[in-house]
C-alpha cells in the first residue's frame, strides 16, 4: 500500500511540475530562452489567492482565478518589458534578464510581504456539519488515503495537457505560435504578428503558473518568497527530461520527476534532489533531446 | 593572364575510374566503393563507386538535390555512411570522425562558408595549421621556448599560404568581416593549411562574378601543380567545370549517371535529361 | 593613429589588464595600510579575489568555448572543501600558513579538476540548453552530497561517512571537519589578500595564454563552427574538454581560497544562485573578454556592499540595475542611442584583454 500511496503521491507532485513545465516549454519553444523567471511568477501568483482567500475570505474558486489573472498580466509585463527589448539580443543577455526579473520578483516579495512564512490555506479541503475538515478520501478500509488536492492536480494537469495539445495544433493562435517557434522571420512574412503572439505565449505560460501556485501551495501549505525557485528549476528540468518545446514531453517529463523524486525521498529525503538530476543526466545522456524531443541535424 | 593550363590526356578507364595519364602508374588517392546513405527511407546516395588519381582534380556536378554535398559528407565523415567503403590512399577509413579523416589528408569547403566569423584571418589560417605546428597546451600557457618558435613559424606560413590568394594584407581583419568572395577564397586557404592529399571544395564559385571565377579556375590549377593534390569539386558553374576538370561524375537521385571528361559528358544524353528533362514522346 | 599589428595590440591589451590588476592591489593596500578601509571592505578583499577567479574561470568555458555553465559554483564547493580538509589535516605538518595555504589550493584545485573530468567527460557531448541543464544539474548533485558528507581526521587518517558525526569511529584526539549540513565550524582562518592577489594573477595568465595559443585557437574555432572545426582536424571531445577542465582547476584554487577566509562554511552557500552570480559577472564584463570579467565582477561584488545603506531595497536594486544594463547593452535602439552619445567608443571590441 506504501508504495501505492508513494506513487499516488508522486503523480499528484508530478503534475504540478507538468504543469509549470508545460509553461516553460511553450515559452522556450517560442521565444527560445530560459524564462528562470518563471518560478516566481509562481510565488507571485500564491500570495495573490493566499491574500485573497486567508485575508478577504474570498472563496476559493475566486482565489485561483485571481491568481491566474495576477499572472497572466504579470507575464505580459514581464515579456513586454524586459524580453521584447531583448528579441534580437544574444540568449544569454535575454537569459541573464530573466534572471533579473528572478530577482526583481522575489526581493520585491521579501519587501511587501516580508520573509516569515505564511500558512497556505488548503483549497481543496471542506469543513462539514459538524465542524470537521475533510481533505482526503480513503480507500480500501483507510490503508489508503488520497488528499483532493491531489486528484484535482492530476485531473487539471490531464485537462491542461488536452487543452493545450488541441490548442496548438488547431486554434489559429495555437499555429501562429506554432509558425513563430519554427522560424520568426518566415511567420512575420505569412503576416503573423510575432510580438502579439509571443505575449499570448507568455500569458498562456502564466496562466498555468497561476494554477500551479494554488496547486502547489494548497499541496504543501506553506509560502514565502522564494517558493517558486525550486519547483521552477525541477519544473524546467522536466521540461528537459520529456524534450523541452514538446507538450506531452514536458507532462512525461513532469510526472516521471514527481514520481523520481517521491520515492527517492523515502530512502533519503536530503538526496532526493540529487537522485532526480542523476536520473536527469543518464536520460540525457541515452536520450541527447530529452525523451520525446526531436533530434536535430545540423546541416552541412 | 596567367598561362594556359594544358590539360592531361585521359587515359582508357576501367570500370569507374577517371585517372589521368600522369597518375597512372601510381595508386588512386581515394577510392569510393558502393558508398551509400540512407535518411530514414530515403536513399539519399547509392552504390556511388569513384576514383580518384594523386594529382586530379574532378568534378561533381548534379541538379539541385542530387546529393553532391552528401557525398563530401560521407567521405569527410560528418555522416557515417551507410554502406560502402571509403578508402583514402588505401587505408579503409571506416570508424573514424571527421577530424581524424582530416589528419589522414582530406580538407573540405563548405557550400555555406563556415569560417570562424569572430577570428581574424590569420587565425583561421593557424587553426587549419594546428596539426602542423603542435605544441602541447602547457607549453602555450607556460610560454616555454617552444612556444615562440612555433608560433613563429605558423605566423610565417600563415602569411604565406594567404599569399597564393593575395590576402596577407588581410591577415589582422576579421574572418567574418571580409567580402563574400574573400571568405570563399580564405575557406580554401584554411583548408589547404591542413597539408590536405585530398582537397573537396563545395561551390567555391557560388557568388563570385566572371572575373572572380576566372581567376578561381588558375588558381585551382595552381594550387594543384604547387601542392601536388588532388581536388575535387561540386560547382554549377559549367564554364568552370567543363575548363578545370580532368574527370567528371554526374550525380542524380544520390546515383551516378555518368562518368567522363568534359566532351564525354556534354554529349551524355542520361546527363542532357537529368539537366533539361525528358523529351517528349522520345 | 598609426595602425597596430595584431600582435602588438595583443600585447598592450594584456599589460593593460595586468596593470591594471597590480595597481588595485597596491592601492588596495596603500589604503589597508592607511587604515581607510572599512572593516567590512577589509572582509571582503579575499572574497573579491576569489570571485575574480570564479569569473574568469567562467569566462573560459561560457566565453572562450562557448558552452553555457549553470553549475559553476559545484567546481568552487569541490575546491572549497577539500582544500579545508587538505589545510585541517596538515595543520602540524605545514605549520607555516603560507606555504599550507598554498598546498590547500593546489589541493583544492586538483580535486575540482578531477571533477571536472568526471563531468565533463559525459556532459561535453550535449549541446547548448541541454548542456546547460546538465551542468545545473551537476553543481545541485554536489551541492547535495557535500550536505550529506561528513569527514573527520585522526591518527589513521581521513574517515568519511554518509550517515553522521559518530559513524565516523574517530579514535581519542580525532577532529571531525565536514559536519554535513552544519558543514564546517572549526576551520582556521589563512588566507590573506596577497595570496588573494597572486591567484588572480595566475588566473589572467592562464586565461590569457591560453586564449592565444594553439589550444585556445582550437577551442575558439569549436566555438565559432563546431562542423568547421572539426573538417580542420581538430578533436571536439578533447578541446571542450580541456577549456572545461582548465577551468574548473581554476575554480577549485578560487573555492580553496574563499573557504580559508570564512571560519564556518557549510555546503550549500555554492549553489544555483552562486553560479547565477558569476555567470552574471562573465555575461556584464563580456563574453570572452577577461579584462572585462574582472572588473565586473569587483564592481559587482562590492555594488550590494555600497547600497548597505538601503539594505532593504539592495538586492531589488541589483535587480533592476541586472535589467537596465542588459537591455542598455543588448537593445539595437539602445545601443544607437549609446553610439550617438558616445561617439568614440569601439563598436565590438576585442576578443581579448
Amino acid at each position: 500500500m506504501s508504495i501505492l500511496s508513494n506513487l499516488i503521491n508522486g503523480i499528484s507532485l508530478g503534475s504540478v511540475y507538468a504543469i509549470i513545465a508545460l509553461g516553460y516549454t511553450m515559452v522556450y519553444g517560442i521565444a527560445k530562452m530560459l524564462n528562470f523567471a518563471h518560478g516566481d511568477v509562481i510565488m507571485v501568483g500564491a500570495y495573490v489567492s493566499f491574500f485573497a482567500v486567508g485575508s478577504f475570505g474570498l472563496p476559493p474558486v475566486v482565489g485561483l482565478l485571481l491568481s491566474v489573472a495576477v499572472c497572466t498580466v504579470l507575464g505580459i509585463v514581464i515579456e513586454g518589458l524586459a524580453y521584447r527589448p531583448l528579441r534580437q539580443a544574444p540568449s544569454l543577455a535575454v537569459l541573464i534578464t530573466a534572471i533579473g526579473v528572478s530577482y526583481f520578483l522575489q526581493n520585491s516579495a521579501l519587501l511587501l510581504w516580508k520573509s516569515d512564512t505564511k500558512i497556505f490555506p488548503n483549497f481543496f479541503a471542506y469543513t462539514d456539519a459538524a465542524g470537521e475538515t475533510h481533505n482526503s478520501i480513503s480507500l480500501f478500509g483507510g490503508q489508503l488515503t488520497v488528499t483532493y488536492v491531489a486528484i484535482f492536480t492530476v485531473v487539471i494537469c490531464i485537462i491542461i495537457m488536452l487543452g493545450l495539445t488541441w490548442f496548438t495544433g488547431r486554434t489559429k493562435l495555437g499555429k501562429a505560435m506554432r509558425a513563430c517557434s519554427e522560424d520568426k522571420g518566415a511567420a512575420q512574412l505569412m503576416g503573423i504578428n510575432v510580438n502579439r503572439t509571443i505575449s499570448m505565449t507568455f500569458a498562456i505560460g502564466s496562466a498555468l503558473a497561476g494554477v500551479a501556485a494554488v496547486l502547489l501551495c494548497s499541496a504543501y501549505q506553506t509560502l514565502t518568497p522564494t517558493t517558486g525557485s525550486m519547483p521552477g528549476i525541477k519544473a524546467f528540468t522536466a521540461a528537459v527530461f520529456g524534450g523541452i518545446g514538446s507538450i506531452p514531453g514536458a507532462f512525461l517529463g513532469g510526472i516521471l520527476l514527481g514520481v523520481i523524486e517521491t520515492f527517492a525521498k523515502v530512502f533519503n529525503t536530503q538526496i532526493s534532489d540529487a537522485v532526480v538530476f542523476a536520473v536527469l543526466i543518464i536520460i540525457l545522456l541515452v536520450k541527447p533531446s530529452g525523451l520525446l524531443g526531436k533530434t536535430s541535424r545540423e546541416k552541412v | 593572364m596567367a598561362k594556359k593550363y594544358e590539360k592531361p590526356k585521359m587515359v582508357p578507364v576501367p570500370s569507374h575510374s577517371i585517372i589521368p595519364e600522369r597518375d597512372i602508374d601510381k595508386s588512386p588517392i581515394l577510392e569510393c566503393q558502393h558508398l551509400g546513405i540512407d535518411f530514414g527511407g530515403l536513399r539519399a546516395v547509392d552504390d556511388f563507386n569513384l576514383t580518384i588519381g594523386r594529382t586530379e582534380i574532378a568534378g561533381l556536378i548534379g541538379p539541385n538535390g542530387a546529393g553532391k554535398t552528401t557525398v563530401f559528407n560521407l567521405l569527410t565523415k560528418v555522416y557515417q555512411p551507410t554502406r560502402g567503403t571509403i578508402m583514402l590512399d588505401g587505408i579503409d577509413t571506416a570508424g573514424k570522425t571527421t577530424a581524424q579523416i582530416n589528419r589522414m589528408g582530406i580538407a573540405r569547403t563548405f557550400q555555406n562558408i563556415r569560417l570562424f566569423t569572430n577570428l581574424s584571418v590569420e587565425d583561421n589560417v593557424k587553426i587549419g595549421l594546428h596539426n602542423q605546428e603542435p605544441y602541447s597546451m602547457l607549453t602555450g600557457i607556460f610560454r616555454l621556448p617552444k612556444y615562440w618558435r612555433q608560433e613563429r613559424a605558423a605566423h610565417e606560413r600563415a602569411l604565406e599560404l594567404l599569399s597564393i590568394f593575395d590576402m596577407q594584407d588581410m591577415a589582422d581583419a576579421k574572418a567574418g568581416s571580409l567580402p563574400y568572395g574573400a571568405q570563399r577564397r580564405l575557406e580554401i586557404v584554411r583548408a589547404l593549411a591542413t597539408n590536405p592529399s585530398l582537397m573537396l571544395l563545395d561551390e567555391p564559385a557560388a557568388g563570385m562574378n566572371p572575373s572572380e571565377t576566372a581567376e578561381l579556375m588558375d588558381n585551382i590549377i595552381k594550387i594543384r601543380d604547387t601542392f601536388r593534390i588532388a581536388i575535387m569539386l561540386i560547382e554549377h558553374d559549367m564554364n568552370l567545370v567543363m575548363g578545370v576538370c580532368e574527370g567528371i561524375c554526374v550525380l542524380n537521385f544520390g546515383q551516378i549517371i555518368a562518368k567522363g571528361t568534359a566532351e564525354e559528358i556534354q554529349s551524355n544524353p542520361a546527363v542532357i535529361e537529368a539537366y533539361l528533362g525528358k523529351k517528349k514522346g522520345a | 593613429m598609426k595602425k597596430l599589428s595584431a600582435n602588438r595590440r595583443r600585447f598592450i591589451n594584456n599589460c593593460v589588464t595586468y596593470g591594471m590588476v597590480i595597481a588595485a592591489f597596491i592601492v588596495m593596500q596603500v589604503l589597508n595600510g592607511a587604515g581607510m578601509l572599512s572593516p567590512s571592505l577589509q572582509g571582503q578583499l579575499v572574497p573579491i579575489c576569489a570571485y575574480i577567479t570564479m569569473a574568469i574561470s567562467l569566462n573560459i568555458v561560457v566565453g572562450v568555448s562557448g558552452e553555457l555553465s549553470l553549475g559553476h559554483a559545484g567546481f568552487m564547493s569541490v575546491g572549497a572543501f577539500s582544500g579545508i580538509i587538505a589545510s585541517l589535516s596538515m595543520q602540524e605538518m605545514i605549520p607555516f600558513a603560507p606555504l599550507r595555504l598554498a598546498v590547500a589550493m593546489v589541493i583544492g584545485a586538483a580535486c575540482a579538476g578531477v571533477a571536472g573530468v568526471i563531468i565533463g567527460v559525459p556532459v561535453l557531448r550535449l549541446r547548448g540548453d541541454y548542456l546547460a541543464i546538465v551542468t545545473l544539474a551537476f553543481g545541485e548533485i554536489i551541492r547535495n552530497i557535500v550536505n550529506i558528507l561528513y569527514v573527520g581526521i585522526d591518527v589513521n587518517g581521513l574517515h568519511f561517512s554518509i550517515k553522521n558525526e559518530a559513524a565516523l569511529n574517530l579514535a581519542e584526539g580525532g577532529m571531525s571537519i565536514l559536519k554535513g549540513p552544519m558543514g564546517v565550524t572549526t576551520n582556521v582562518k589563512i588566507a590573506t589578500f596577497t595570496a588573494g592577489f597572486i591567484l588572480v594573477l595566475i588566473a589572467i595568465t592562464v586565461a590569457l595564454n591560453l586564449i592565444n595559443s594553439r589550444s585556445g585557437r582550437a577551442i575558439m574555432a569549436l566555438r565559432d563552427n563546431r562542423i568547421a572545426a572539426e573538417s580542420v582536424g581538430i578533436n571536439a571531445t578533447k578541446y571542450k574538454l580541456m577549456a572545461f577542465v582548465t577551468s574548473a582547476v581554476l575554480a577549485g584554487a578560487a573555492g580553496a581560497l574563499y573557504a580559508m577566509n570564512y571560519v564556518s562554511l557549510a555546503g550549500k552557500k555554492f549553489d544555483f544562485n552562486t553560479s547565477i552570480l558569476i555567470l552574471v559577472y562573465v555575461v556584464l564584463g563580456g563574453l570572452g573578454n577577461i579584462r572585462g570579467s574582472i572588473i565586473a565582477a569587483a564592481l559587482l561584488y562590492i555594488l550590494p556592499e555600497m547600497l548597505r545603506s538601503m539594505y532593504e531595497y539592495r538586492m531589488l536594486i541589483y535587480a533592476v540595475v541586472l535589467i537596465l544594463i542588459m537591455i542598455a547593452t543588448n537593445n539595437p535602439r539602445m545601443k544607437a542611442i549609446f553610439a550617438r552619445i558616445l561617439p568614440h567608443k569601439k563598436e565590438g571590441g576585442d576578443e581579448n584583454g
